[in-house]
């Protein structure tokens, strides 16, 4: 996916930039709400994250401009108010959700897919793979022409997978970004997950192979 | 609020006071002043009258052969007949003679030619005397002739009597139409300060507005000052709140620097032990933060309980809103948040006060379920407006139910949960703000169940 950030400070930006790349998504940045104006009308974006104290205005200016430049891409606020009527008027003037500094990525990610979804039809981000087409943002996955609906964890764990085809990813990371941090899990934890997995994408042409001290790797073919 | 200021008596007694009282001077002068003139005018005819018979009388006296003769004409007792009868007396003096009439008649110096009158008394009744006298000039004779009417007042105390009940009838009339008047004018006169009074009663608790409504001149100086304090009031409320909002912007976006680049760390460092030590910071960064956010929402919710900003709204429409929001929590758990109860409550509170109360339960749930559970909200009508929150958690456990609710208490099983404390605490503060209670509970079948009802 392709997101906007819109964020002044700069070591929080790059933070998230590298954060958001891990998850194989492109992200650019832009640190003044004239740049961001610019980078808006110029790139086609799935996804603006605005934060809300700007050098050169408010970003709820931002939103009322860009809500009034008939533009629809959804835009979710980062805020470090926590007022809950300060989250009102940031609903009010069209931002689609929001989330309190500090974020958690994964919840973020959460929050990213359900505006997409709700927004459904202005972003295409279904992934093909021999003959397994997944759309995360749905969180639908079609194999040889069945559609499979994956609960949560099991639609993050394949994105995570189905990114990077061939990589083995080790257990410890998988759970470190599959549970949040006040989940006590043990790495076996993942286990349930992948057994779930390989169930639905039996018969297909992707398989989802255990490399015994190292981790998981989707393979294809 | 009331209890502070210091009440010196009522502009509105004090006005009506002042009104009455001046209609009751005013009436009591009004019925003296319209009694004496009517005495007066009433004495006068009584005078003419006298008079017109002591002059009638005297010019009826003749000499004759060196003698006064006095012949009464019919007249002049005649003409004194009253309504009441009153009695007439009379006495003619030669010089210092009593010719005729009655002696016990005071005798009164008369000057030549003037009709004099007096008051006195006979045999103990009041009565008005007239007294004239004449000199005679006959031959060889040289007197003064003095005569004297006198009439007793009984008809004119009559009239008398019915004109000062008349009088004092008018009198008040006029005083309790004046009465009426003054409450009228005196409430002409608050209407505006009591429009005002409500007006800035009726305000919201966050409405620091100037006051806008047309004003009587004389209030204009009130009104101006008042603006002014609700002005400062309100520049350094909102300086406190940009204050705050700064404050709390420049502790989260380090806060977030440090959190996301320990998130991103995590996924490259191999080694357990930094791993551990990775995992460690972010907890103690969400821990961090929560604490600030929720001494933040509790600061709010103790000074907007004192305030409360009443607005009619519909619980399961809140429920809803807020459920939508927290769903992509719950789906990172595959939790379901299931919303069920009355169609629609309608209730009359303050929406973010709610908003956070329940959030704030649902949160816990959230955190205290174990994952592809589900947690029931219930929004019932009656007997009281009432959110139920039941989760498939471990529940509370029995000897921290009592003392959960208290500032920053948090349950035995708690350990290795991000939390603050202060949750239950900001639920309950805002249900009895509402006049309501947080009650706590178990469901039989496990897992926690928290009652809110307002």
């Amino acid at each position: 996916m392709k997101f906007l950030l819109i964020e002044d400070n700069l070591d929080l930006a790059q933070a998230v930039m590298t954060r958001m790349k891990i998850d194989g998504h492109i992200i650019d940045h832009a640190e003044k709400i004239e740049d961001a104006i610019a980078f808006s009308e110029t790139g086609e974006y799935d996804l603006i994250l605005l934060d809300i104290m700007l050098p050169d205005g408010d970003g709820r200016d931002f939103l009322r401009r860009h809500r009034a430049g008939k533009k629809d891409t959804p835009v979710i606020v980062l805020t470090a108010r926590s007022q809950v009527s300060d989250r009102i008027s940031i609903l009010d003037l069209g931002a689609d959700d929001y989330v309190t500094k500090p974020f958690d990525h994964a919840e973020l990610q959460a929050r990213c897919r359900a505006v997409l979804r709700r927004n459904a039809g202005s972003a295409q981000t279904v992934m093909q793979l021999g003959d397994v087409a997944f759309d995360p943002v749905a969180g639908q996955l079609t194999v040889r022409g069945r559609d499979v609906s994956l609960r949560n964890k099991e639609l993050r764990l394949l994105e995570i997978l189905i990114n990077a085809p061939g990589q083995i990813f080790p257990k410890q990371k998988l759970v470190d970004r599959l549970f949040s941090y006040d989940d006590d899990v043990s790495e076996n934890a993942i286990e349930v997950y992948i057994a779930r997995l390989r169930k639905h994408l039996g018969g297909s042409e992707v398989s989802i192979t255990t490399h015994r001290g190292l981790g998981y790797r989707l393979d294809h073919g | 609020m009331a209890d502070a200021v210091q009440i010196s008596g009522s502009l509105r007694s004090r006005l009506t006071a002042t009104l009455i009282g001046g209609a009751a001077v005013l009436a009591v002068l009004l019925y003296l002043i319209a009694r004496t003139y009517a005495a007066q005018i009433a004495q006068q005819g009584q005078d003419n009258v006298l008079g017109a018979s002591v002059t009638s009388i005297l010019d009826a006296a003749v000499v004759r052969d060196g003698q006064v003769e006095v012949d009464f004409p019919y007249a002049a007792f005649s003409m004194l007949s009253t309504p009441a009868d009153d009695r007439i007396f009379y006495a003619i003096y030669q010089d210092d003679t009593l010719l005729s009439g009655y002696d016990t008649l005071p005798k009164a110096a008369a000057t030549p030619g003037d009709v004099s009158f007096d008051t006195g008394s006979v045999s103990g009744a009041p009565v008005r005397i007239a007294t004239a006298s004449r000199r005679m000039i006959g031959a060889e004779l040289r007197t003064d002739i003095t005569v004297s009417v006198a009439q007793t007042q009984d008809s004119l105390s009559g009239t008398l009597t019915e004109i000062g009940r008349n009088v004092a009838l008018f009198g008040a009339g006029f005083f309790l139409l004046a009465v009426a008047l003054s409450f009228w004018a005196t409430s002409a006169t608050i209407g505006p300060l009591q429009r005002l009074t409500r007006s800035v009663m009726q305000r919201g608790p966050q409405d620091l507005s100037p006051v806008s409504r047309p004003v009587p001149s004389e209030m204009v100086p009130l009104v101006s000052s008042l603006n002014s304090l609700m002005g400062r009031l309100d520049h350094s409320l909102r300086q406190s709140e940009d204050f705050i909002a700064e404050a709390a912007h420049r502790v989260r976006t380090p806060l977030t620097t440090v959190r996301s680049y320990a998130e991103t760390t995590l996924q490259r460092v191999d080694k357990e032990e930094n791993r551990q030590a990775l995992r460690s910071m972010v907890r103690a960064i969400d821990e961090s933060s929560r604490a600030a956010g929720q001494l933040l929402d509790h600061a709010m919710i103790t000074f907007r309980a004192d305030h409360l900003d009443r607005q009619p709204l519909d619980l399961v429409d809140l429920v809803q809103d807020l459920v939508q929001g927290l769903t992509p929590v719950a789906d990172m758990k595959d939790i379901t948040l299931r919303v069920h109860g009355d169609a629609v409550v309608p209730y009359a509170g303050d929406a973010i006060l709610l908003q956070n109360a329940v959030r704030n339960l649902i949160d816990n749930a959230l955190k205290y379920s174990p994952g592809d559970g589900a947690i029931d909200i219930t929004v019932k009508a009656g007997p009281t407006p009432t959110i139920d929150v039941r989760d498939e958690g471990p529940g509370f456990p029995q000897a921290d139910m009592a003392r959960l609710p208290t500032r920053f208490a948090r349950g035995s099983n708690a350990a290795g949960i991000i939390g603050s404390g202060l949750g239950l605490t900001i639920a309950q503060d805002v249900a009895v703000a509402h006049g309501g209670r947080l009650v706590l509970g178990n469901d039989p079948k496990g897992g926690a169940c928290v009652s809110l009802s307002l």
